[in-house]
């Protein structure tokens, strides 16, 4: 285990150095530049901006000092937010996406893995279509339909909730369940397949023969293999419900990484793009690693393997 | 099996009970009672430094933290003494002379001196700093040879501290409009011991805008700024007329147009920076008391690329221009109280109206293009038309798209492009014909027509006429309005008669607006100086 954590972190530094390269080829590529407005300024003010940050260097030049500062842990100014540092947004930001992430993780696992389970024990019965139902409808609506819907029901009919904003812990509900109810979709229909398989094996019709409690085959006997596809999908999940909740943060106005990481391209604000794709990059690798050993603990043939 | 239903389903239930809280109280009654202003302002602003930002959302939150020399009266937008309690004019319209308000403080306790104006204006015009609206001191005599790095040294540059509390301005030539101009956020004044503290005079990379350092003359005094999650700011004690200023605090919230409206229904803000074109006939029909729609000194045109054929021939521009009905345009499509456009220029800018010259007359149109050579529109060939990816831009496209087809029968292909690539293909005139907007910085006709200059960096038409310039030149060095006047109608009538930018309708500021908010006065500048807002309660 020891031995496989260092050489994927080893691994990490060729992929890390990829990614970096190839973000900076295209937003070299790409047409416009973080200093055009509506209303241009001169080229000559242009010229000087551009030379403040660098931008006026031949670009293998460019490239390398790019490459040094990144190393020295260096993620410059942004463009766009005159003032702030990448890194400080980043660390003002990424918490928020982090808590957001962590509650629709909750709501996920919680939610998913007991309605695969029921599914699964209750095969071929009307619960198990009713719950797959719901699951397939979780599935196929988006977060840009399923956010204005609960803001529809439960803060603009009900008053329940605050349409925006992120200051108590109520507000962080509609968006968790927004972001959760998806990977919930998933989670049920991977658990469910993986229990249904679990529950065809011999030793379970065994257990069921030595008269064991049917609480006591699921728990202890059904559950660590039945979970593992779920366990596997967690980690692009994870990394997708820290990250990709860039409509979620617009639509509920929160001020988490996500909505930065996606309108930082918008902006061509370079340095701001840098910042969180290295920092997505190395979280999502990280995120897959620990999969790797969860599934490593709960199933040790994988060692070998 | 049961027990699997007894332990989870209850433990489900609970969790959806437990999270459905009531908030006691909106921000909109707990505003009332703090007189607190929560305010939308759409986006994020890029900055706080008056220096280097340049849109209106900026000016939002600008103007609750500086003051310039003048000020405007939101209701009649009459020039106010700012920091500037006096002033006098020189006989040849060329020199000001400001006398400081010796109540004038910075947020610190510093006095606000003549100096500091002096060292603002220094930092702004320095070309290192790359200040985006440094032209806006152009007028001052030497700022734009400063600026443009003709000359190293400030003092060749018409602005004198005689002592701190006196500050003369020279012009180049006389600008009939220039006390409106200190209202601007570029001319306010930064204190300069912040400034430098923090960096070099024209450190574009500085913290000195962060919360804890920040220093401003303004009602208000910065408190928190976190991104994306909101600005606050409280009353400035030290302000010099701080017992005016009736609001203890203004939260401006960079939310987008459709959870604004939102927020605006749950009574979570006072007031919002637009409403969603989708929304519009709701509010109209169920609430009409909170939707409101306020004139607003910018018109939305067509930006036609004259260097390209067929759209060279300025026949073929006027039968496009002919041949858009802005009146059903603007009823049907945009519904927000737009206002038809028949000239460059909106209306009552600066005390000035431009004649119409022409109307919707497809008839002519037709004329006009057959004249071109494409009778029915046959042999035109097929041309693009460019906007920035907005459903708001697209239905206005469409139905332009379709008045052209229907009514000269030619085929125009949309075509929509990110904000960015769009600034840059119109940067480089790679283009037939592309939507545009101009939102006037000062209340005078100059503002608009000056795009139309042939050395402006902002014709991107390919237009360039050599009376124009000189009738505008000429607007300039004239001190007596209604010849002024005169000029601009001039210049206005060769611009529609080139037409290298079609006028589709002036813009209005649609926003929603609380009952409780006093003071927002509708004006064409949309600016509304907060130490003249109050909430009271509702009866």
């Amino acid at each position: 285990m020891f031995q496989l954590s260092i050489s994927r972190l080893l691994q990490a530094i060729p992929t890390l150095w990829i990614i970096a390269t190839l973000t900076f080829i295209l937003m070299q590529l790409t047409p416009g530049g973080p200093f055009d407005q509506e209303k241009p300024v001169t080229p000559e003010v242009k010229k000087l901006i551009e030379a403040h940050y660098g931008m006026d260097k031949p670009i293998h030049e460019q490239y390398i000092q790019f490459i040094v500062k990144r190393l020295q842990g260096d993620f410059g100014p942004s463009y766009k937010y005159a003032g702030w540092d990448v890194d400080e947004i980043i660390a003002q930001a990424f918490p928020v996406s982090l808590e957001l992430g962590l509650y629709a993780l909750i709501i996920a696992i919680f939610i998913g893995v007991p309605l695969g389970i029921l599914s699964a024990l209750f095969h071929k019965k009307p619960m198990e279509i009713a719950f797959m139902s719901l699951a397939l409808i979780g599935i196929c609506l988006p977060a840009f339909v399923l956010g204005p819907l609960l803001l529809l029901v439960f803060s603009t009919e009900l008053g329940w909730f605050n349409p925006f904003g992120w200051n108590s812990f109520s507000d962080r509900i509609l968006p968790a369940f927004t972001l959760g109810l998806f990977y919930a979709s998933f989670i049920a229909r991977l658990s469910r397949s993986g229990t249904l398989d679990v529950l065809k094996h011999p030793y379970i019709q065994t257990a069921r023969a030595k008269g064991l409690s049917s609480m006591r085959i699921l728990v202890v006997h059904t559950l660590r293999s039945a979970l593992s596809p779920v366990v596997a999908y967690l980690g692009p999940a994870v990394a997708g419900m820290i990250s990709g909740s860039f409509v979620v943060e617009t639509l509920f106005f929160i001020p988490g990484l996500g909505s930065f990481f996606v309108n930082s391209a918008f902006n061509r604000d370079d340095t701001m793009v840098m910042g969180t794709v290295l920092f997505y990059a190395a979280l999502i690798i990280l995120f897959n690693l620990i999969v790797d050993l969860i599934q490593i603990w709960m199933n040790p043939k994988l060692n070998r393997d | 099996m049961k027990f699997i239903f007894c332990l989870i389903i209850p433990l489900l239930v609970q969790f959806f009970f437990s999270l459905a809280c009531t908030p006691a109280q909106t921000n909109v009654e707990r505003g009332i009672s703090e007189q607190v202003l929560y305010l939308g302002i759409g986006t994020e602003p890029e900055g706080l430094d008056p220096h280097l930002v340049s849109g209106v959302t900026e000016h939002y939150v600008l103007l609750s933290l500086f003051e310039g020399l003048t000020t405007v009266d939101p209701k009649t937008l009459e020039i106010l003494p700012g920091v500037a309690k006096s002033w006098t004019i020189s006989e040849d319209g060329l020199v000001y002379t400001f006398q400081l308000d010796s109540k004038a403080l910075w947020s610190n306790g510093d006095f606000v001196t003549a100096y500091d104006f002096a060292f603002s204006y220094e930092r702004i015009l320095s070309p290192k700093l790359g200040a985006p609206y440094a032209y806006m001191l152009y007028p001052i005599k030497g700022a734009e040879d400063f600026h443009k790095g003709a000359t190293d040294s400030f003092a060749s540059v018409g602005v004198k501290a005689l002592d701190a509390q006196t500050l003369e301005i020279q012009l180049h030539s006389v600008t009939p409009y220039f006390l409106s101009l200190p209202t601007h956020f570029t001319w306010w004044p930064v204190h300069p011991p912040t400034i430098l503290k923090h960096g070099a005079m024209t450190d574009r990379i500085s913290k000195w805008t962060q919360p804890k350092n920040f220093v401003g003359n303004g009602p208000f005094a910065l408190k928190s700024w976190r991104l994306n999650n909101g600005i606050s700011v409280q009353r400035n004690p030290l302000y010099r007329e701080a017992e005016i200023v009736q609001l203890n605090g203004i939260k401006f919230l960079p939310i987008n147009l459709e959870s604004e409206e939102r927020a605006f229904r749950a009574r979570q803000i006072h007031l919002t920076s637009g409403v969603p074109t989708a929304r519009i006939d709701w509010y109209r029909a169920h609430r009409p008391d909170n939707i409101r729609f306020d004139p607003y000194l910018g018109i939305y045109y067509y930006l036609v690329n004259t260097d390209k054929a067929p759209l060279s021939d300025k026949r073929v521009r006027q039968a496009l221009a002919y041949a858009i009905n802005r009146e059903s345009l603007t009823e049907y499509v945009l519904k927000g109280g737009q206002k038809p456009a028949y000239h460059f220029t909106p209306p009552n800018t600066g005390g000035f109206t431009a004649q119409q010259n022409f109307t919707y007359n497809p008839d002519k149109a037709r004329a006009l293009l057959a004249e071109a050579g494409f009778p029915k529109g046959e042999n035109f060939p097929e041309i693009e038309l460019l906007y920035n990816t907005s459903e708001s831009h697209k239905i206005v496209a469409e139905a332009i798209q379709q008045m052209w087809k229907e009514e000269l029968g030619i085929t125009i292909r949309l075509h929509n492009q990110e904000w960015k690539v769009y600034l840059d293909s119109r940067q480089k005139g790679d283009f037939d014909i592309a939507r545009a907007a101009w939102i006037g910085d000062y209340l005078d006709p100059y503002t608009f027509l000056g795009l139309g200059i042939s050395e402006s960096g902002n014709n991107h038409s390919g237009w360039k006429d050599v009376q124009f310039d000189q009738l505008l030149k000429e607007t300039r060095q004239t001190l007596e309005s209604d010849q002024r006047f005169e000029l601009f109608q001039q210049a206005e009538d060769r611009l529609i008669e080139a037409m290298p930018f079609i006028p589709i309708y002036f813009y209005v500021r649609s926003l929603l607006i609380d009952p409780s908010v006093e003071g927002w006065h509708s004006n064409i500048l949309d600016y509304h100086p907060y130490q003249f807002i109050s909430l009271t309660a509702e009866d």
